[in-house]
């Protein structure tokens, strides 16, 4: 393998790692930039999403088979039913602590996610959960590099995802009132926007976008676990702060450019697979320490 | 708040009523005088439990002591500095694997590998603290969970530590050439150790750098405008939190006398979070309390066993939303 041909198989990996990173980390920069919580339940919902995926599909498989076809519609069930279940996460455990110390809510969103894991873990025993889909390894190949098809399909569901958000923070007025309560809740209620409304659909599309990751995710390394969630709700977060947190075109760059981080980090002679998490942490540490606005993110001014 | 008075009072007459009830009592009965007789006649029922207990009981009471001794020191980052700390285990890890490493590899005896770790977790906790401190709490909360998972990482991946498969072979500590081996011995050696740290906690609550946590907790903004140096102060809440975690790490490994990653899980830290939330932050009676039902309650409960973390996690929304001051909090004036 020629070092051409190393940093192309890298980049493929690294699109595909970052893919799922942007996504994750989109749920956690919506939710920071329209009420300032790191919701630590965010990779849960990652992980509730495989799973819902992985139900869904088990049941639709049976008419339309494992491929594409039952693929697809089992994600949209997934993001459907995870979407409703950020709503009820939100009205439940955030909403009434919106007022108070921001160290309440924070412990709130942990509980959640210990909720949510050991459902899980509670459900499946804590087992690996075989992830059947029938896609095979038919793919292209450029040299050595080997690029699959499902990588490709992949990548594109992601970027159809992110562009469809694009388009509805910026071209509609849900999208705009999110905007302006980004900037000011209370100005917003003044202008007749039901805030509350918009922080549920906030809610509601990232954990859909999180649940679609999971999906994703199951069918691309073909197994899902209880804890799936956890690591990489690190590397969104991490990913989400990279782009700058709050910022939804920075969540997306964001998880690219530390899926690749990765994909060449791990490369290096002294960083095996096996510090690939160190790596990433490592990384995330160093930027909160000289840039934590990150990529994209605005310097935030404090007033009292 | 002169100018509204009915709009203002009766919350806070309400509040006052409740909570005023018990130490109304403390003081008719003179506070200080029963505080002591409570405190004795505690001190006397925990001394005389090896007297009657079966070791199942001692290990579980002395388990409880163990994560007494975390919770308090979580509780100096948590309650005292308000700073959410999600790493904790891995200062719990630092002093279990420097006496552990050291009393296994170099045959170190015991009670010198303690100073060691102490350097050891405060070495973690500055470099870990100093840059992020400065950041807000949140940023704080998942840079100390990421630490903690490096660190988790590392013992796993690094030979000096043991691998996967951890450290086997710990030398027991003995004291004055008395080997400490029964159960019993560490009961006493961690009570003893709690109401150390109940002691530092106490003194450390009422000191000059007590009353510039709370500031600094409070309201950030105005304890810097009065000259205090955050940072700075936060740091001693971080270093000072990760000594007791790092302490009660080597007495862990001595007792264990073999650890592997795997007790420093993510699971490991929010349980000692648990504690300090559940009980009250910032009081030491809280904490203490948070200890005692976070230990006994899946003992008590052992039907619901691997549930246990679930309704834990419900617990912690519930107490959080309805009692956000915690079982037994601080009296904020």
């Amino acid at each position: 393998m020629t070092i051409r041909d190393l940093i192309l198989q890298q980049l493929a990996n690294g699109l595909i790692l970052g893919s799922f990173y942007s996504l994750v980390a989109l749920g956690y920069s919506m939710v920071y930039g329209i009420i300032k919580l790191l919701n630590f339940a965010h990779g849960d919902i990652y992980m509730i999403g495989a799973f819902v995926g992985f139900a869904a599909l088990s049941v639709i498989s049976g008419f339309l088979g494992a491929g594409w076809l039952g693929i697809l519609p089992a994600m949209a069930c997934s993001m459907l039913a995870v979407g409703i279940l950020g709503i009820v996460i939100q009205r439940i455990a955030y909403r009434p602590l919106l007022s108070a110390p921001r160290l309440s809510i924070l412990i709130s969103a942990l509980g959640v996610s210990i909720l949510l894991y050991n459902t899980v873990m509670a459900i499946t025993d804590g087992e690996y959960m075989a992830f059947n889909v029938g896609l095979g390894w038919k793919g292209v190949s450029m040299g050595s590099v080997y690029i699959t098809y499902t990588q490709i399909v992949l990548v594109s569901a992601t970027a159809v995802l992110m562009i469809a958000l694009y388009i509805f923070v910026h071209k509609t007025m849900y999208g705009k009132a999110m905007r302006a309560i980004s900037i000011d809740h209370d100005a917003c209620r003044l202008m007749g926007i039901d805030v509350n409304k918009v922080i549920a659909l906030t809610f509601c599309i990232g954990s859909a976008l999180a649940a679609a990751a999971g999906v994703m995710a199951g069918v691309y390394y073909g197994s899902i676990h209880f804890f799936m969630g956890f690591i990489i709700g690190l590397k969104a977060f991490t990913a989400a702060v990279i782009g700058g947190i709050g910022s939804i075109p920075g969540a997306m760059v964001g998880g690219i450019v530390l899926g690749m981080l990765e994909a060449f980090g791990t490369q290096l002679p002294f960083v095996g697979s096996e510090w690939k998490d160190v790596f990433a942490f490592a990384i995330l540490i160093l930027l909160l320490v000289f840039r934590p606005t990150g990529i994209l993110g605005r310097t935030e001014i404090e007033r009292m | 708040m002169d100018a509204n008075p009915i709009a203002t009072s009766p919350p806070e007459n309400g509040k006052t009523k409740a909570s005023a009830r018990l130490p109304a009592l403390l003081d008719l009965m003179g506070r200080r005088a029963s505080r002591l007789i409570v405190y004795s006649l505690l001190f006397c029922a925990f001394m005389t439990i090896p007297a009657y207990a079966n070791n199942y009981v001692l290990e579980v009471m002395s388990n409880v002591w163990f994560y007494v001794i975390l919770a308090l020191g979580l509780n100096i980052v948590v309650g005292y500095a308000g700073l959410l700390d999600l790493g904790y285990a891995a200062f719990f890890a630092v002093g279990a694997y420097t006496t552990g490493i050291l009393t296994a590899k170099f045959g170190v005896n015991f009670w010198l590998t303690i100073p060691v770790a102490m350097f050891f977790s405060i070495l973690a906790g500055v470099i870990i603290g100093g840059p992020t401190l400065r950041l807000r709490t949140d940023y704080l909360a998942i840079v100390t969970l990421g630490f903690g998972e490096i660190t988790r990482i590392a013992a796993r991946n690094l030979k000096i530590s043991g691998g996967a498969s951890g450290l086997i072979g710990i030398e027991r500590p003995s004291f004055f050439g008395y080997e400490l081996s029964q159960i019993v011995h560490y009961y006493y050696l961690f009570f003893f150790l709690s109401i150390l740290a109940v002691f530092v906690s106490h003194r450390l609550q009422h000191s000059r750098l007590g009353r510039a946590w709370q500031y600094v907790r409070e309201d950030e903004d105005a304890a810097e405008a009065m000259g205090i140096p955050t940072v700075g102060i936060k740091l001693y809440a971080y270093v000072i939190g990760a000594i007791f975690g790092g302490v009660a790490g080597c007495f862990f490994a001595a007792k264990m006398t073999a650890i592997s990653p795997e007790t420093f899980m993510f699971t490991q830290s929010v349980l000692i979070l648990l504690a300090v939330v559940l009980g009250g932050m910032g009081k030491i009676p809280g904490v203490i309390v948070g200890a005692f039902a976070l230990v006994l309650f899946p003992e008590v409960f052992r039907g619901i066993g691997s549930l246990r973390m679930l309704v834990f996690g419900v617990v912690l929304v519930i107490i959080i939303i309805y009692r956000p001051q915690g079982i037994w909090p601080d009296r904020r004036d």
